[in-house]
């Protein structure tokens, strides 16, 4: 099939008469099904996905599209859509079909965007490798011996390996990020409450946003146009108005502060390829007259630590809903009440999703409430207030987004700590609210990519995509 | 804190789940681990420091109280793995005297 590198191709062809809906429908599902291997969709969508191309198709022909007409997207498998079967890549679903979709998935299909299928995912969205999946591995595109990154590593595979446009992730601590730069695509995670979370399958509320995996920051932009904005669904989602994210692209901005924070150039656990290539990406951005500054973020060891406490705790408030009783697994095991919610619980869920919700469970339980839970939520005041110290001085702050390429399976599952730490330059982010993308700046001579991360101020999006674009097209 | 035995036992039965033998020793060494990680929050001074709570700057999200996307008792007893035409079915909580 053509491949296409952005969303304008495809309208541009679609426009011109080069192409169809259903023609496009039909060369993804031969792309997803010649990739069988990689494991990247749970489920094709073909019947509704043909439907709804059809439906575009005519009104393409009568001038009558959507402002996503003809993009075919994909969805992390923790996305509801009515009438289709979502699962969070966990056993514990088994059987489940949403009764809605989510605010986004609406939003979306209401411009004449095509819902192409649902992605593997880690569990929940636990994990950055994918390893995590009750339906097994996603393997990396560009190289099947190494890990797509995660959670969403099948909506950044799926995106990386031509078998849609773009797709949907949600981002609790970088994982729509980090599985973007580790298969060298743009992944956005939106200012908190920018977005509705109404349908996504929650992990940590106060963490969690929904966002888009791109090839392109326009197209990214584009998608944050129809998916953002207020929801009588999610009272956190921003009563603000959406300002045309796609309008600034393309202008070279004024002058600009930029920081970067020495400590994460300096961590001994940046792979030395990545910290050249962001000091050359500084480099350019002061040749051309920008002012880039090192600055001061003396808490970077306390972020993930910050991140495990509160979102563990989160974590097992939120799962508590999955008993055996109303919807999904119940094991076969049970004898009475209690143990067909322990058995279904210890059947149904995956290792991290235990790991995590018994930790969670503990830092909120009686008598270690104030010590751990209380106590990482003071914390998080102070990582957003110095944060935001820095964001009142500069408009961003760049930063690597991994600290290294894409690794093979298995290098880090036996260690939960050092797969925990892959999240060390995402988590930032999340913990504080702020926008933050990755961008694919970075080409190693592993042959592998990785990406450049941009945070901005908080309700900023705008600027931070009008940036990244700038940083695409000059560094 | 070390966690042990006891405490594990206790989580497990607040968090509605079983780990035996094998499984118990490694949770209990993972909930260790972890928490030796996230004890490193404890160098940070957090005298006077407000919790944060709420990332949402929405004050006061009001709406009217009117009944809509509302669930036919068909859909919501659809994905359930045990329920006859009317109820969720659980197995049998009292037993007869």
């Amino acid at each position: 099939m053509k491949i296409y590198h952005s969303f304008a191709e495809v309208r541009s062809d679609l426009e011109g008469g080069a192409t169809t809906c259903t023609d496009l429908i039909n060369d993804y599902i031969q792309e997803i099904n010649s990739k069988k291997e990689l494991n990247v969709f749970l489920e094709v969508f073909e019947t509704s996905a043909m439907e709804q191309a059809k439906r575009v198709d005519e009104k393409i022909k009568t001038k009558t599209g959507g402002r996503l007409a003809g993009m075919v997207i994909a969805l992390k498998d923790n996305l509801c859509y009515k009438g289709h079967t979502v699962s969070a890549s966990s056993k514990i679903l088994e059987g489940f079909e949403s009764l809605y979709s989510a605010t986004v998935v609406d939003r979306l299909v209401a411009e004449d965007a095509i819902i192409i299928g649902r992605c593997n995912c880690d569990e929940f969205a636990m994990g950055s490798s994918n390893e995590n999946s009750a339906f097994g591995n996603v393997l990396n595109p560009l190289d099947t011996k190494r890990v797509p990154g995660g959670s969403s590593g099948g909506s950044a595979a799926a995106v990386a390996g031509n078998m849609c446009i773009a797709a949907l992730g949600t981002d609790t601590g970088g994982s729509i990020r980090q599985p973007a730069s580790f298969c060298g695509v743009v992944g956005y995670k939106p200012s908190y409450g920018r977005v509705s979370r109404y349908g996504a399958i929650a992990y940590a509320s106060s963490f969690d946003q929904i966002g888009p995996i791109t090839k392109t920051v326009e197209d990214a932009a584009l998608i944050m146009e129809v998916i953002s904005g207020k929801d009588e669904y999610d009272s956190t989602a921003s009563s603000r108005p959406v300002p045309p994210f796609t309008k600034e692209l393309g202008n070279t901005p004024a002058k600009l502060r930029i920081a970067y924070i020495k400590d994460c150039l300096e961590n001994e656990g940046l792979n030395p390829e990545i910290k050249t290539r962001i000091n050359e990406v500084i480099g350019k951005l002061k040749a051309a007259g920008h002012t880039v500054e090192p600055v001061d973020f003396p808490y970077l060891d306390y972020l993930v630590p910050t991140y495990y406490v509160l979102t563990t705790a989160e974590a097992s408030s939120n799962l508590a809903r999955f008993d055996g009783i109303n919807f999904g697994f119940r094991s076969e095991n049970a004898t009475d009440l209690e143990s067909t919610y322990k058995k279904s619980r210890s059947e149904g869920f995956g290792e991290e999703v235990k790991r995590r919700i018994m930790l969670g469970t503990f830092v909120l339980s009686s008598g270690y409430y104030d010590a751990y839970y209380s106590k990482g939520q003071k914390v998080r005041r102070l990582l957003k207030n110095k944060t935001t110290e820095i964001l009142e001085n500069y408009d961003f702050i760049l930063l690597p987004t991994t600290p290294g390429t894409a690794f093979e399976f298995g290098q880090k599952s036996a260690d939960p700590i050092a797969m925990y730490l892959e999240d060390i330059f995402t988590v930032q982010a999340n913990i504080t609210g702020l926008p933050a993308i990755s961008l694919p700046m970075g080409k190693h001579s592993n042959g592998l990519p990785f990406g450049v991360q941009v945070i901005g101020k908080n309700f900023a999006d705008s600027d931070v995509f009008a940036f990244s674009d700038y940083l695409m097209r000059t560094c | 804190m070390k966690i042990d035995n006891v405490t594990v036992d206790k989580i497990a039965h607040l968090a509605r789940l079983e780990f035996e033998n094998e499984a118990k020793e490694q949770i209990k060494k993972d909930m260790n681990n972890m928490l030796g990680f996230i004890e490193k929050l404890n160098e940070l001074d957090t005298t006077d420091v407000e919790p944060l709570i709420y990332m949402s700057d929405e004050v006061n999200v009001l709406r009217e109280d009117d009944v809509k996307h509302d669930i036919s008792q068909d859909d919501a007893l659809k994905n359930a793995p045990k329920h006859d035409s009317d109820y969720f079915k659980v197995p049998k909580v009292i037993e007869k005297a």
